[in-house]
């Protein structure tokens, strides 16, 4: 990294959709780097921090979780159109992973009625207050908008987290454009 | 075909050939992708393996020769004197690249949940060929676990119809248990004409096409994400022996 | 046993039996007059004629097909001391009608409706391959011996080096008419060349695996003149050496199967095919192979597979079939229109063949026309007639006040040509300069009602049904253009989609095993290269918040899963 006292600030979101936060836990684990990151970029969003909408004018936002209900479908569609960077962050997010399992086992509608009326909790009945609605299939990030940048893993490790930021916020602050295919670092793979 | 270079004190590779630009000397018959291999160029392979017929299906192996139109397999086109060979164009690159996302977007490849991460051998091409999404819309295929057998499990979602098992099945072990039913999108992977394979009898419980599976399709029954670690070089291994006849009783032979 | 057969003894019996006649009353008995109620048509013919008690005068034949389809069933009457009479649209009324009127009242015409002897659809033919089809019965040996079969077979036994014939072929320039235009004679040559193994025999393939959508040229040739192919196969083989031939028809053809039974049978009593062909130093038996539903075991190594009895899955070339085939011995397959037009250079000479056509592409070629046209049905045209020839003058122009769009050859391997190329020859080289190609002979024509995008994705739709899967780019690749089709076509195509399409066309092309997947993105390319603004229109906006395709709809249109309103 180049000095970043003469860089503007960059201003980073983070975003969870449907996935199990384990892309986040890894982002955790860059433990001390955590600081470096500050030193360049504000983090402006995401589950690390309360705030409740999606805000304008981020640089780069990293999207954990594959496109499985309606918040999520409104959520990415903010994203996209207030991020100058979309990543996918982990393999939900770049080819729907675990969450997309279910998308094999047909409509969603007999999965709920499965899980909450044949076997019921309680109330015997569908959710139908705060819980979204699902999406007839979980998708990758891709097929609901535009990302530019792929990061895959099972989680990724904070190593590979840490090469990535690194490489986006040097080209982002030096102002120089993400190449139509950007192919990221080299060790890429999904899975562990 | 065999890819291991014939031992020392036979002839020496004298068919002069240009790979990526380098000369290089080949063996008289030598398939390119033996030669690349031989002088350390990778080619990428899914359904190639030592010891086994061509199958010529995954296509990955295409190589660009001068003056051919076509993209030849590696695997299967032996060299001629002075073919210039290019295994790492960038209209190779880009073809290989969709071949692997189009294997992706057929199964279910969730590394995430699969017990041969790590191991896999699609896992790696797309690694090395820089495939870091899939731009295909997914399929998401929906079939039964065949975990039937006592040693062993088939998952056809994560099956890339290579055909190693079945070849294997039927060249090496003689048992013929496996092959495809159906075509085009539909085609699968069946035990004995359809039957769940523990009631194939004519498996012989051999495990040889759990060790060749490229994939975690086929897989020691019991292993958990990430544990299956296939063994495909064990045939090479195994029909070079018989091949030399190391298991024929030599003393009987000769007398 | 009897010897063989005596071709002028029985053309002169035969020429004899058919003087007695005064009338002779063809019927189309082919597929399609045949579903248009044909069977009844003859019968109607035949009980009227009976009960006038002028059988001994009337002749009633079930023949082959006239290639005018669309106004079947189609009955001919040829007259003594007249011009054939080509009546159309003959139902069971009109039958009566003719065989009152004409067949028994001996009136030059029934007051049924003709067809005009002059009609371009007939008038621009030259048939040499279709010179039977609807003047003979197929299931009569004497018919087609009578109209001159099997003289080639006989002269060239008697007269001709195997060499001699092949250079005959050479000098006729016939080409492959399966749809590539591979040099006929270079590939006898190969099968010539080629040794057999220890004991092994040469093979002769007759492809008629006809699977195009729309197209159905071998299908007539083999249901309405079956020897004739029976006669290229025998040459064909005298000329390479082999000694055995199949013919590879598609089960979708009981008729055409069942006349080639018939004839196989009927040529073997006659000693013109077995183990001494016409007495002389030359066995050659012919059997018949019945496809079960594959498009891609037209592929040759697929087909060669489904002969064995293994499953029809193409194969890596080399070996080519010349070199290493049906069960590993030399193999040759040619189209059954090649082949039926062998028996006529043997016959009449190279040169008058290779008088017809232009200096690449000699002779003629038989096309199924279909689609937007006034007629349809089959025609036999000399290479190099344009495309506007064919759709305006033989196909009668566009019906309904409508426009000509487009012209579709070559099947799901073949494109699409628009209105400005329509004066080009229809000849191998032209055609495929055009994006498109010969093909096997479908030609379907489209009107301005058509949407391109649409074409491409029934075409795609049947390739990606009849993959065979063996190999991944052609198996997963069709499947995938297919996606990327029907989400145009049905207006949720982003202008990424569109670029993945022709990226993924290419490598399609490029790295499938067989033709059947290098050639499946042929009718994309083409209705890009010519239409490419119909996808265009059709594509939304690449917005920021697009809407996800495969099943994710907009979230206006999700379904309620929350049960509140």
């Amino acid at each position: 990294m180049t000095d970043a006292t003469d860089r503007p600030r960059l201003r980073v979101a983070t975003a969870w959709l449907g996935g199990c936060s384990g892309c986040h836990m890894s982002f955790l684990d860059l433990d001390e780097w955590l600081f470096d990151l500050h030193e360049r970029a504000d983090l402006v969003f995401g589950p690390l921090t309360d705030v409740k909408t999606f805000p304008d004018d981020v640089d780069l936002t990293l999207v954990e979780g594959a496109v499985t209900n309606e918040d999520n479908l409104e959520l990415a569609r903010a994203i996209r159109a207030n991020s100058r960077v979309v990543a996918s962050f982990g393999d939900c997010a770049v080819t729907g992973n675990v969450t997309a399992l279910r998308n094999g086992m047909g409509e969603p509608q007999a999965m709920l009625e499965r899980v909450y009326v044949e076997h019921p909790d309680l109330a015997g009945v569908l959710p139908t207050e705060v819980v979204p609605g699902l999406l007839p299939t979980a998708q990758p990030l891709h097929e609901t908008i535009t990302v530019d940048v792929y990061l895959p893993g099972c989680p990724p490790s904070a190593d590979r987290i840490r090469t990535a930021l690194i490489a986006l916020l040097d080209a982002l602050s030096n102002g120089h454009p993400l190449p139509d295919e950007w192919r990221g670092p080299e060790d890429l793979t999904f899975g562990n | 075909m065999s890819l291991v270079p014939p031992r020392s004190g036979g002839p020496r590779p004298n068919v002069p050939v240009v790979l990526d630009g380098e000369e290089v000397s080949a063996y008289e018959g030598e398939t390119i992708l033996a030669l690349a291999r031989r002088v350390g160029t990778d080619i990428p392979t899914l359904c190639y393996l030592d010891g086994l017929s061509i199958h010529g299906g995954c296509r990955l192996c295409m190589v660009e020769v001068a003056g051919d139109s076509r993209l030849p397999l590696a695997c299967a086109t032996p060299v001629t004197a002075e073919m210039e060979i290019r295994t790492d164009t960038t209209a190779l690159r880009n073809h290989r690249r969709r071949v692997i996302e189009l294997l992706f977007a057929e199964g279910n490849h969730i590394c995430a949940t699969c017990v041969s991460s790590g191991a896999c051998e699609l896992q790696d091409l797309a690694a090395t060929n820089g495939v870091d999404h899939i731009h295909y819309a997914l399929e998401f295929p929906r079939t039964d676990v065949d975990a039937t057998h006592p040693k062993y499990v088939l998952d056809r979602e994560r099956c890339v119809l290579c055909t190693r098992c079945v070849r294997v099945c039927d060249e090496v072990e003689g048992a013929h248990v496996w092959d495809i039913a159906h075509r085009g999108n539909s085609s699968t992977l069946v035990a004995e004409l359809g039957k769940p394979w523990g009631e194939a009898s004519s498996c012989t419980w051999c495990g040889k096409c759990v060790l060749v599976c490229p994939t975690g399709a086929l897989s020691f029954k019991g292993r958990s994400t990430g544990e299956m670690r296939h063994d495909p070089d064990v045939i090479e291994f195994l029909t070079r022996l018989r091949d030399e006849g190391e298991w024929v009783d030599r003393q009987e032979v000769s007398s | 046993m009897a010897g063989p057969i005596d071709l002028d003894h029985v053309t002169s019996l035969e020429r004899e039996a058919r003087s007695r006649y005064t009338h002779r009353a063809l019927v189309c008995s082919s597929t399609a007059c045949l579903s248009a109620g044909a069977a009844g048509v003859r019968s109607t013919l035949e009980a009227d004629v009976a009960a006038a008690e002028r059988s001994d005068e009337v002749q009633v034949v079930a023949s082959g097909c006239p290639g005018l389809c669309s106004r079947g069933p189609l009955v001919r009457v040829e007259s003594r001391g007249q011009q054939p009479t080509l009546y159309e649209h003959v139902d069971e009324a009109a039958a009566s009608t003719i065989a009152q009127q004409h067949l028994i009242e001996h009136r030059d015409q029934a007051e049924v409706d003709v067809v005009d002897p002059e009609l371009p659809f007939y008038a621009k033919q030259v048939q040499v391959v279709l010179a039977n089809a609807g003047r003979i019965d197929p299931d009569r040996l004497e018919d087609y011996v009578a109209a001159g079969g099997y003289h080639a077979l006989e002269s060239a036994l008697r007269t001709m080096t195997p060499d001699g014939v092949i250079d005959e072929i050479d000098a006729s320039g016939l080409r492959g008419r399966g749809g590539a235009g591979y040099p006929t004679a270079r590939k006898w040559r190969l099968l010539h060349a080629a040794q057999a193994g220890p004991g092994g025999d040469k093979y002769v393939i007759a492809n008629g695996d006809e699977g195009d959508p729309g197209a159905y040229m071998d299908r007539t040739i083999m249901d309405s003149d079956p020897h004739r192919v029976l006669e290229g196969m025998a040459l064909a083989a005298y000329a390479t050496g082999a000694s055995k031939g199949y013919v590879y028809v598609r089960a979708e053809y009981p008729l055409a199967i069942e006349r080639l039974e018939r004839a196989i049978r009927a040529a073997k009593r006659a000693k013109l095919l077995g183990r001494s062909v016409l007495g002389f130093e030359f066995a050659f038996d012919v059997e018949i192979r019945v496809g079960a539903g594959a498009f891609v075991c037209g592929e040759e190594t697929a087909l060669m597979a489904s002969i064995e009895g293994r499953r029809g899955l193409p194969e890596l070339r080399p070996p080519y079939p010349t070199e290493r085939g049906l069960w590993g011995q030399p193999t040759m397959i040619n189209n059954v229109e090649t082949l039926a037009n062998v028996p006529a250079i043997i016959r009449d000479g190279a040169a008058a063949f290779a008088a017809v056509g232009t200096a690449e592409s000699r002779g003629t070629k038989v096309f199924a026309l279909a689609g937007s046209l006034q007629n349809t049905g089959l025609i036999e045209v000399p290479m190099g007639i344009s495309l506007r020839e064919i759709v305006d003058e033989m196909g009668g122009g566009i019906p309904d006040g409508h426009r000509f769009k487009a012209a579709q050859t070559g099947g799901p391997s073949g494109g699409c040509i628009p209105e400005h190329y329509l004066d080009t020859p229809v000849d191998y080289e032209h055609l495929q300069q055009l994006g498109s190609m010969m093909g096997s002979g479908g030609l379907v024509v489209m009107d301005d009602t058509v949407s391109m995008p649409e074409v491409a994705r029934f075409y795609m739709e049947f390739c990606r049904d009849e993959s065979c899967g063996k190999c991944a780019p052609c198996r997963v690749g069709t499947v995938k253009m297919y996606d990327f089709l029907d989400r145009i076509c049905r207006g949720v195509g982003r202008p990424r989609d569109l670029w993945h399409l022709e990226n993924l066309c290419k490598t399609v092309r490029a790295t499938s095993l067989c033709g059947l997947g290098q050639s499946a993105p042929n009718p994309v390319f083409s209705t890009l290269d010519h239409f490419r603004d119909e996808y265009l229109a059709l594509l939304r906006d690449e917005s920021l918040a697009a809407p996800a395709p495969h099943g994710v709809a907009n979230s206006d249109a999700l379904p309620n899963l929350r049960g509140d309103t």
